[in-house]
């Protein structure tokens, strides 16, 4: 079918004019829409690339929670007023496309110099699937055979709410971020919330859950179930929860703590750190992945949130 | 049988596609942001609602068919909302200039 | 009929793709905004398309999770575009 060619090489050039875009645009919503446009794209040419995990992640956490960081962001710093962003030099934007144009060449000349037939571990990454019980080889790369670097990238987004959090006045420390939306809440948002968020929580569910088997996983399920947090956040049905609570700072530190405590267990029950009992192993990774789940769910609400803005109550 | 399903198939997804065609005409040549939200709306409700329509008898299982009822409702309300949503931003926007 | 299904995915991804164009000439932040909606709207069709056409697993998934995170985008967006009428009290101090 000589028409995939074609509507690969249309999604190639899209994307990069879109990107060429975002760079050109003048100000900062033109830009941030961009981006997130750039980040649908992107996430087609993954489905293209047969990696509808990779194709999830992108759609959910690249262009859909990142985009709407920097667009609350910026609208924050817009209504904060007389913060004129320092424009770049010309000498620093050079740097900066020569930089960009030195990695990309960098990894393109790699992706092209790859003997025929490209070295790969997907096979023996297959093998070692019936071991763990998994179906979904991505999950199992990220669980089972590298899993402490997971648990470490849960630990850097836990830093990273700590970093947003110590921006805030020492008076602040404690309180609660301002609220995500605006005043006078609409009926048709509210509406759109009561709707959507129950059905959005059922499908993070469910695609963590399918995660083990088929394309899916923590990160997804956990960035849609943020997402419905932050609706019901925008909407001003609830407020963000004050940066001292109990429950949110233990619902953040579950996901990393709980995969931490099941590797030292693995020493004494497994033999090995980080290893998992045979036999016990696909049980042992859903529990795992359920509280990364929520940590996943409560850490980037936090980070769109931002700093707290509230005195904590006396 | 089948051929008739396909052929509904066909005629359905080829509206659909129709509507997206117009639904992107219509944000670019429309002259006010009003109107051409008007026309993303029918792109959004008739465009992917024809696509799906057209997708149903191709399912394998009833899962399947539910999950693409589901993808399609869940547009429905999302597009038609946020149509709302949009339309208000708009004319405040109106309003304050 | 699968490359007939293909071909109505590549079309409308064409489609939206044209309607980007707005992100570029759009006067106001909202207009770009609906040309994002139209290409999300756009792209979950065409998904859907391909994961008939095709065989890749667990793209109706990515559909899916795309139509969540659409309208979460556009509320965020719409929430925090420049339209701003007289603005709430609770500006937080900056």
């Amino acid at each position: 079918m000589n028409l995939l060619p074609v509507l690969d090489l249309g999604l190639a050039i899209l994307v990069l004019a879109v990107a060429g875009w975002t760079i050109a645009a003048r100000e900062a919503f033109g830009a941030v829409v961009g981006y997130v446009a750039y980040g649908l794209l992107l996430s087609i040419v993954w489905v293209r690339l047969y990696a509808p995990d990779v194709a999830l992640t992108e759609a959910a956490i690249g262009s859909g929670v990142t985009g709407v960081l920097l667009v609350t962001s910026g609208a924050r710093l817009r209504r904060a007023g007389g913060v004129e962003a320092a424009a770049p030099g010309l000498s620093q934007r050079v740097l900066a496309a020569a930089l960009a144009v030195l990695v990309a060449a960098a990894l393109a000349a790699v992706v092209l110099m790859l003997p025929e037939p490209p070295p790969t571990l997907a096979p023996e990454a297959r093998e070692g699937l019936a071991a763990t019980g998994l179906g979904n080889p991505v999950t199992a790369v990220l669980i089972a055979y590298r899993s402490f670097d997971t648990m470490l990238e849960k630990v850097v987004l836990l830093l990273a709410v700590v970093g947003v959090w110590s921006v805030a006045s020492d008076r602040f420390w404690g309180g609660a971020p301002a609220p995500l939306g605006r005043a006078r809440p609409q009926g048709a948002l509210i509406f759109l919330d009561q709707a959507l968020v129950p059905l959005g929580i059922l499908v993070g569910i469910h695609i963590f859950w399918v995660g083990a088997d088929e394309p899916g996983g923590a990160f997804q399920g956990g960035a849609i179930l943020a997402a419905m947090w932050m609706i019901v956040m925008i909407a001003r049905l609830t407020g963000p929860p004050r940066v001292g609570a109990r429950w949110l700072r233990l619902a953040l530190i579950a996901g990393p703590a709980v995969f931490l405590a099941v590797g030292l267990a693995g020493l004494g029950i497994a033999g090995n750190f980080f290893a998992y009992p045979a036999g016990f192993a696909k049980p042992i990774i859903l529990f795992i992945e359920a509280f990364m789940v929520l940590t996943i769910a409560v850490t980037l609400p936090m980070l769109v949130a931002g700093p707290p803005r509230r005195s904590p109550e006396p | 049988m089948s051929v008739a399903l396909d052929l509904f198939s066909l005629v359905a997804i080829g509206l659909g596609a129709f509507f997206f065609f117009a639904g992107a005409v219509g944000l670019l040549r429309f002259p006010d942001s009003l109107t051409r939200l008007h026309a993303l709306t029918k792109a959004d409700n008739l465009g992917l609602g024809l696509v799906v329509l057209g997708l149903l008898p191709r399912v394998e299982s009833l899962l399947d068919a539910l999950r693409l009822i589901a993808i399609w409702a869940l547009i429905q309300v999302s597009g038609a909302s946020t149509a709302q949503l949009i339309g208000r931003a708009l004319s405040r926007r109106g309003a304050a200039e | 009929m699968n490359s007939v299904l293909l071909v109505a995915a590549g079309f409308i991804l064409l489609m939206v793709a044209a309607g980007l164009v707005r992100v570029l000439r759009g006067p106001g932040d909202v207009d770009r905004m609906m040309a994002v909606q139209l290409l999300g709207t756009g792209g979950i069709a065409s998904l859907l398309l391909i994961a008939s056409a095709t065989t890749v697993a667990g793209v109706e998934d990515v559909a899916l999770g795309l139509a969540l995170l659409a309208a979460f985008a556009s509320i965020a967006f719409v929430n925090s575009a420049e339209t701003d009428g007289p603005e709430s009290s609770e500006v937080d101090p900056g």
